[in-house]
C-alpha cells in the first residue's frame, strides 16, 4: 500500500529539485533553496492535514 | 576540465525554433545544448521520473476533449513533458485507474511534470536571448 505522506513527500522534493535548478546558479545557492522549498512543502501539507482534521469537510 | 564563467556565460548561436522544440521535446536538452549541462541533466532526470511516477501511480493521460475544457486544460499539461507524452500515448499508457487510491495523486505528479517542462523550455529560451 501506497503511503499517502511518502507520495507528498517525492512530489516536493522534486518540485523542489526543479525549481531550485531553475532559480539559482551554484549548487550551494541550489542546495539551499531546494531544502527551504522541500521544508515548505512537507510543512504546508502537514498544517493543512491536521486543519482538515480540526475543521473536517462537510461537518 | 571546469567551465569558467565566461564559458558559461557564452550562449552557443542556435536558432530560437530549434532550442524551443528540442527542449520541449526532450526534458533539459535546452540547457544541454546551451551548456547548461549540470541544469540540463537534472531535468533529463527528474522530469521524466515524474512523469514515471504519475504513471506508476496510476494517473491518466487526458485526452483532448473540447467538450470537457478541464479534460482539455489537463491534456494541454500532460503535453508539456514532450516525447514521452507522445510515446505514452502511442504504447497506450496512462489510462489511468479512477478507483485507485493514488489516481489523483499519478493525475497530479503527471500534470505538473508537463508544466514545469513548460518552465523549463522558457528558462531556456530566456538564456539563449540573454535575458539569463
Amino acid at each position: 500500500m501506497v503511503s499517502h505522506v511518502a507520495v507528498l513527500a517525492l512530489f516536493a522534493l522534486l518540485v523542489s529539485v526543479v525549481f531550485a535548478v531553475l532559480q539559482r546558479d551554484e549548487p550551494a545557492q541550489q542546495l539551499r533553496l531546494g531544502a527551504l522549498l522541500f521544508a515548505g512543502f512537507v510543512g504546508t501539507g502537514v498544517v493543512l492535514g491536521w486543519l482538515m482534521l480540526v475543521f473536517p469537510i462537510g461537518s | 576540465m571546469r567551465a569558467t564563467t565566461a564559458d558559461r556565460t557564452r550562449v552557443p548561436d542556435i536558432p530560437a525554433a530549434a532550442l524551443l522544440c528540442a527542449a520541449w521535446l526532450v526534458p533539459g536538452a535546452g540547457h544541454l545544448w546551451l551548456r547548461r549541462t549540470q541544469k540540463g541533466v537534472v531535468f533529463l532526470v527528474v522530469l521524466p521520473l515524474m512523469f514515471a511516477v504519475g504513471l506508476a501511480l496510476q494517473g491518466r493521460i487526458f485526452p483532448f476533449q473540447l467538450s470537457q475544457p478541464l479534460v482539455a486544460l489537463a491534456a494541454l499539461a500532460d503535453l508539456g513533458i514532450g516525447a514521452i507524452y507522445l510515446l505514452a500515448w502511442v504504447m497506450g499508457w496512462g489510462a489511468g485507474t479512477a478507483v485507485a487510491p493514488t489516481y489523483e495523486y499519478g493525475n497530479t505528479f503527471l500534470i505538473v511534470a508537463g508544466l514545469l517542462n513548460l518552465l523549463v523550455v522558457l528558462d531556456a529560451y530566456d538564456i539563449a536571448v540573454g535575458r539569463k
